[in-house]
């Protein structure tokens, strides 16, 4: 018995020769213009072209670099560009065992990054310590960095990559643009001790 | 192989005499037991002896033997031959009060980390080590924990269940 159904919920319709588009915001769409409200336009925007820096550790890093090559593409999504600058990133995939003395390390490399930015914990390692309860790994990058999605998995499957960046799609498509500079985020940050 | 295990045993008996304590072999390798003050001087013999030429430093590793009282703490070291590919393996054991040993840096320069290692992990303290502070763990730490008092799992971790899990 099949299993019903999560991904791949847009009928194709053979006018476009089965190539998925991107779905346009509700607007109001006139003759030579499209208004609609900031937010979304915004929204749409960023999140189709997310730029992901890889803090590949591990195994899981692996599963990244599979996810990358053209089998399980990972740009298909606008993640084309991989930075390895936090200058110039937005979504940080930390993926892999972060041991303690690593954790300042991607402190830094969390702060260096500019706002809007997500972070996304591939792996059991990276989200909970994974199979490695012991003095010298960190348990969790939640610890020391807000995260933002989750993947399970030892190591997760590059289609379980996948969904996870689509997840951070979602975030981004409907963040508010005041919301870094709330109250909620700020209490947030404090949270960790960045200002 | 030109160098057997008992002209080893020869040469280190006929140079050392009683600063070696125990001959064992197992699996093949034939290690020493040696008085732990002499460290220094049994290695240098193995690398200067034109007949002998353990000149590679494969490791140096420690054991916490905690119901050996009074010499807790083994040191471990393998040496290796690369002309005639023959291990040997030198053991020396120092109390856990005082766990001094001559550090053999000056003649193996890879020495260096694997002490700052052992000593990370152990507390051994290496005499004249040029700079002998952590190396794996956080610069923090403040107790060493391959010592069996020490358990290995992360003692922040307040959802786990500890019967379950085993602690």
């Amino acid at each position: 018995m099949a299993r019903p159904v999560r991904f791949n919920l847009i009928e194709k319709s053979s006018a476009d020769r089965g190539i998925n588009q991107v779905q346009l915001p509700e607007g109001h769409m006139g003759e030579g213009f499209f208004a609609t409200s900031l937010d979304k336009v915004v929204g749409l925007a960023r999140k189709n072209s997310m730029w992901p820096l890889p803090f590949a550790t591990s195994c899981c890093g692996i599963e990244f670099m599979a996810t990358m090559g053209s089998h399980y593409d990972l740009s298909r999504f606008g993640s084309e560009r991989v930075g390895f600058s936090p200058r110039q990133c937005d979504l940080l995939m930390v993926m892999g065992t972060i041991a303690k003395k690593m954790g300042p390390v991607l402190r830094q490399v969390y702060l260096q990054m500019a706002e809007p930015r997500w972070v996304i914990a591939v792996g059991a390692c990276a989200s909970s310590g994974g199979i490695f309860d012991t003095y010298s790994v960190l348990q969790g990058i939640d610890q020391i960095i807000p995260v933002d999605v989750y993947v399970p998995g030892c190591p997760p499957r590059p289609e379980a990559i996948i969904d996870g960046v689509l997840k951070i799609q979602d975030l981004v498509q409907d963040e508010s643009l005041r919301r870094r500079n709330g109250d909620q985020y700020k209490a947030l940050l404090e949270g960790y001790g960045i200002q | 192989m030109s160098i057997t295990h008992d002209f080893i045993q020869e040469k280190l008996n006929n140079q050392f005499g009683d600063k070696i304590l125990n001959w064992e072999e197992s699996y093949g390798m034939l290690s020493a037991t040696i008085q732990h003050d002499h460290n220094l001087k049994v290695l240098t013999f193995l690398h200067d002896e034109p007949s002998l030429g353990f000149q590679f430093l494969t490791d140096i590793t420690g054991v916490h033997y905690p119901e050996r009282k009074g010499e807790e703490i083994a040191v471990v070291y393998h040496v290796h031959n690369l002309k005639e590919n023959v291990r040997l393996r030198l053991k020396i054991f120092v109390p856990i009060e005082k766990p001094d040993v001559y550090t053999a840096t000056g003649l193996f320069s890879g020495a260096n980390w694997m002490e700052r290692e052992t000593y990370d992990f152990f507390g051994v303290n290496f005499i004249g080590h040029p700079d002998l502070r952590r190396v794996l763990n956080v610069d923090e730490m403040d107790y060493f924990p391959l010592r069996k008092e020490y358990p290995l799992e992360d003692q922040t971790r307040i959802d786990k269940d500890d019967e379950m899990f085993g602690r």
